[in-house]
């Protein structure tokens, strides 16, 4: 599989760090660079009408910002009942997005030459946001494509048509 | 480019605008000399710098201009229409050059030979000796060539000759009690006393000095600096943020016990208030600012249409958020074009009707109720309703009925039908439609058929609305309502589903409470569609929860608590919103919701409250739309549009004769519209071509039954054995048809308010009368879908309604 696009600009086999989390048990990686800021849970407000996936707006000090669960986006279940999420704010095109995770893990350093493709096995949608994995010792960190995370079918007032 | 090169380009861009009015305000005064010094010095100006700056070619320009000016003012020569084109054109020929130096950075290579010989030759061709200033006003007053003249109205007429005076009458006791203001916002210190605030709140004074850096003599400059405009919207975004962190703290300062943190919290709000205020007015520029090229504009077209106009301004001063003056200026613009090229007519169609040859065209900006209103108003012939219906069915812009199975004639037919029952108000807003145009011919200035329909989706961008009124020979008038600023903007606060919403003060008519014993008997059901009778007017009703998705099925049925009705304004549509609580109202300020909720219509976006959370502004004519209380796309296309739309000519008063169908079935047919009620025999009704038709003073009339086009459950009890037919007879034109109903129960003096709830061919809609919900029927319709071709060809007389 071709390079993705977060190791174009650097250098192959030097090291890259990543924002991790947790998400349903599995460890998920964001390259720090895309990362804004990382905060406790805020209270949301939901938008009706809103595709499934935005849980609704958090007030960022004064700036609005959506909020997604990357639970649904990937197809998790839901998060447990009075489990609160917290926000990974992520960078996009169209302003500061919320990724709602599980925890918070710290900030890894990963060689480039542990990357490897998703197997075949892993189909649908899903495959589209998540990069690949990096082999760490004891478990696997999948890279995660906020663009597409964030990229939510439009919400328009026909039946919302989710891709997942 | 060089820091001096710059100032240069900014100044003589001002200048250059201000020429333009001086020019033209000069042409209908030319004896003030005052207005020529000032013109005069100006050019002087831009010729000084440029000879400076070495800009040579713009140079040789500016002195052709000034030679000819100083002719002027030596009262060499007079002043005409062709001086005043030729001293514009070098204008344009300035502006150009100072293009060409902003792109380039010198002054262009085209060398004007040819304009400034023509500038040449009018030095020689005027020089007729000093023309004594009564021949002056003359020569303007004669020459039908379509000159423009800006009248100051509050002066009296001494600036005039005695011929023209005697000429126009009508024209100055016209301008006598209206008291424009004059057009001369070069020169603010004449101007103050005959502009007219009519917001007494608002205070003009010392504002208009500092609005003018350029006005008057140069030394009151000094009270004035230049900001670039980013500085000015970042401080807007600044105070946005002030005023929401404002908001915070006084919450938590009426939770807390300390006096003295709740005094800072006093003083900070009232800081913030003022700070607001005062902010917001840096961004506030008088609406002259784009008026003011008008004059110009104006002018030109009339001479290119071959016409007279006069154009007056008044309320040049009232200010407007600057994003909202840039969004409405190609509106506006478009809408004086328009009057100018359609709603005018030519000098010798206007003296026929009895008009002054001039025509008149009034702009006039006020505030009112927190929102700005301009009228852009014309003495032209008005708005032909006629031939608009004519070019709404010709061009297709009143669709064909849904029903499949209808033969196109018949379609055409219902749809004419349709047209001929609107109001004329809603007649006049088919011009706005995308594509319509009752121009005759295309011209270089409108008529393509593009244009109001812009300007309508324009400015309801921004929150306003355009609204047309117009009487046949008396001239058009529109009026344009838009809110002051957007930034900051009145709401109310409302709760649903435990979720804060706010609700733009502007679309708010009327907050309605009903109890909880109330709830039960107050609202109505139209088949199944609830509605609440406000003041006798059958008022729709939606819940917000529902159209949201976010309501509790069982909980509203087990606690019957109180109701809040929100009465909201949906374009001319009222209808009643349902939320569970109303808070408060509060200053929000508006965020944009991000792209992926942009496809929601239900949103105008989003703010952030005193308790620091998230709430949605609710929009209300994308609220109704979804509901379907308005038309979608706000077009007449939609059932619930046309009907929507003739049912507000039911709006006045009516004569109203009520007629059974079936047992419950009421009916209503406007009494204008009956020619005679008639009771028959059984024994009359005859067959004709597969018709029911029966004669009728010498004349074969065709039968319709009303029980056969809307049949009622209980027909066939209806089946008794009665001898007679009670017949409404219709006449359309030469034709005539006649409605068996099944009885007349009589005839009422309604205002009615009709509703058009449930959308259905041949019904204009429901209203109350004598305590039924009766329908209003759709005669024109039912006719001609019932008898299909009779009454072809006859649109033009369908009216009635």
């Amino acid at each position: 599989m071709a390079l993705q696009p977060v190791y174009t600009l650097s250098q192959p086999f030097c090291t890259l760090q990543f924002c991790t989390f947790l998400l349903n048990g599995y460890l998920f990686g964001v390259p720090v660079p895309e990362v804004q800021e990382v905060i406790r849970y805020q209270p949301i407000t939901p938008v009706p009408l809103a595709p499934p996936a935005v849980v609704g707006m958090i007030n960022l000090r004064g700036q609005i910002v959506l909020a997604i669960d990357l639970r649904h986006r990937l197809a998790l279940e839901k998060r447990c009942e009075g489990e609160l999420p917290m926000n990974v704010v992520v960078r996009t095109p169209d302003g500061a997005v919320s990724l709602l995770v599980d925890e918070i893990g710290d900030v890894i350093e990963v060689d480039h030459s542990t990357f490897e493709a998703p197997p075949e096995t892993l189909r649908g949608a899903v495959r589209a946001m998540i990069l690949g994995v990096h082999k760490l010792d004891h478990r696997l960190l999948h890279l995660l494509d906020t663009g597409k995370a964030c990229q939510v079918p439009d919400a328009g007032d026909s039946p919302v048509n989710d891709h997942l | 480019m060089d820091e001096i090169v710059k100032d240069f380009l900014i100044e003589s861009g001002e200048n250059l605008d201000r020429l333009d009015q001086e020019l033209v305000k000069l042409e209908s005064e030319p004896s003030s000399k005052e207005l020529l010094d000032s013109v005069f010095r100006t050019i002087h100006t831009i010729k000084g710098t440029c000879g400076f700056l070495g800009f040579t070619r713009l140079e040789k320009l500016t002195h052709a201009g000034e030679n000819l000016l100083s002719r002027l003012r030596d009262g060499e020569i007079g002043l005409n229409a062709k001086v005043t084109s030729g001293l514009l054109a070098m204008v344009d020929g300035v502006r150009q050059m100072l293009a060409a130096i902003q792109d380039s950075g010198h002054d262009g290579e085209e060398n004007y030979a040819p304009l400034i010989a023509a500038l040449g030759r009018l030095q020689v061709e005027q020089a007729v000796g000093a023309m004594p200033e009564a021949d002056a006003a003359r020569v303007t007053a004669g020459d039908n060539s379509g000159e423009i003249r800006i009248l100051p109205a509050g002066e009296p007429d001494c600036r005039l000759g005695p011929q023209e005076s005697t000429e126009r009458p009508g024209q100055i006791a016209a301008r006598g009690p209206i008291a424009p203001v004059v057009v001369e916002p070069a020169v603010s210190g004449q101007q103050a006393p005959e502009s007219r605030n009519p917001e007494p709140g608002n205070p003009e004074s010392g504002n208009s000095e500092s609005r003018n850096p350029e006005s008057g003599n140069p030394e009151s400059s000094v009270e004035t600096i230049r900001v670039a405009v980013t500085l000015l919207d970042r401080l807007m975004n600044l105070v946005g943020e002030l005023v929401l962190a404002r908001n915070q703290l006084l919450q938590l300062s009426g939770r807390s016990q300390d006096a003295g943190f709740q005094a800072v919290a006093q003083r900070m709000n009232l800081i913030a208030t003022e700070l607001q205020g005062e902010v917001m007015k840096t961004r506030m520029q008088p609406i002259g600012n784009i008026w003011n090229k008008f004059p110009r504009t104006v002018r030109d077209l009339a001479l290119s249409c071959g016409k007279e106009v006069r154009l007056e301004m008044e309320g040049q001063d009232t200010e407007l958020d600057r994003t909202i003056i840039e969004a409405i200026k190609d509106p506006l613009t478009h809408l004086v074009r328009n009057s100018v090229d359609h709603g005018v007519e030519c000098a010798a169609v206007r003296r026929r009707a009895g008009k002054d040859a001039a025509g008149l065209l009034k702009l006039r900006a006020f505030h009112e109720g927190g929102q700005v209103n301009i009228e852009i108003s014309d003495d032209g012939a008005g708005l032909d309703v006629d031939r608009i219906r004519q070019k709404a069915i010709e061009r297709g812009l009143i669709p064909k009925p849904a029903a499949s199975n209808q033969t196109s004639a018949q379609a055409s037919a219902q749809a004419s039908a349709q047209v001929s029952g609107m109001a004329e108000r809603d007649v006049f807003n088919l011009i706005f439609l995308p594509g319509f145009s009752t121009a005759e011919k295309v011209s270089n200035v409108s008529g393509r058929g593009v244009g109001m329909d812009v300007v309508k989706t324009n400015v309801e961008k921004i929150g306003g609305t355009v609204d047309i009124q117009s009487t046949p020979g008396r001239g058009t008038s529109v009026r344009v309502k838009i809110p002051l600023t957007l930034a900051i903007i009145p709401a109310l606060i409302v709760t649903c589903g435990g979720e804060r919403f706010a609700i733009p003060q502007v679309s708010l008519s009327e907050l309605v409470r009903l109890d909880a014993e109330e709830r039960e008997t107050k609202i109505e059901l139209v088949h199944g569609a609830p509605v609440y009778r406000l003041r006798g007017r059958l008022l729709p009703l939606v819940y917000l929860d529902r159209e949201l998705g976010i309501g509790q099925g069982e909980q509203e049925a087990s606690s019957p608590a109180a109701i809040n009705i929100v009465v909201l304004q949906a374009e001319e549509q009222q209808f009643g919103l349902i939320v569970d609580e109303i808070t408060d109202t509060e200053e929000i300020v508006v965020k944009p919701l991000g792209k992926q909720l942009k496809g929601i219509s239900a949103y105008a976006g989003a703010t952030i409250m005193g308790d620091g959370r998230v709430a949605l502004i609710l929009d209300v004519p994308g609220l109704a739309q979804k509901a379907r209380v308005i038309a979608e796309g706000q077009e007449f296309g939609h059932d619930e549009g046309r009907c929507g739309a003739a049912a507000q000519a039911f709006r006045e008063e009516h004569a109203l004769l009520l007629a059974g169908n079936g047992i419950e079935g009421r009916v209503a047919i406007p009494l204008s519209m009956v020619a005679r009620l008639e009771e028959f025999p059984k024994s009359v009704v005859e067959l004709a071509a597969a018709q029911e038709v029966m004669q009728y003073r010498g004349q074969i009339v065709p039968l319709v039954r009303l029980s056969q086009i809307f049949p009622s459950s209980s027909e066939a009890e209806m089946q008794e054995p009665d001898r007679s037919i009670q017949v409404v007879v219709y006449s359309e034109g030469k034709h005539t048809v006649g409605l068996i109903v099944d009885r007349i129960i009589d005839i009422v003096e309604e205002r009615a308010m009709v509703e058009s709830l449930t959308p259905r061919a041949g019904i204009v809609g429901s209203f109350v009368t004598q305590r039924h919900v009766t329908d209003l029927l759709d005669l024109p319709a039912i006719v001609r879908a019932a008898v299909p071709g009779l009454l072809d060809g006859l649109d033009s007389q369908a009216g009635g309604i």
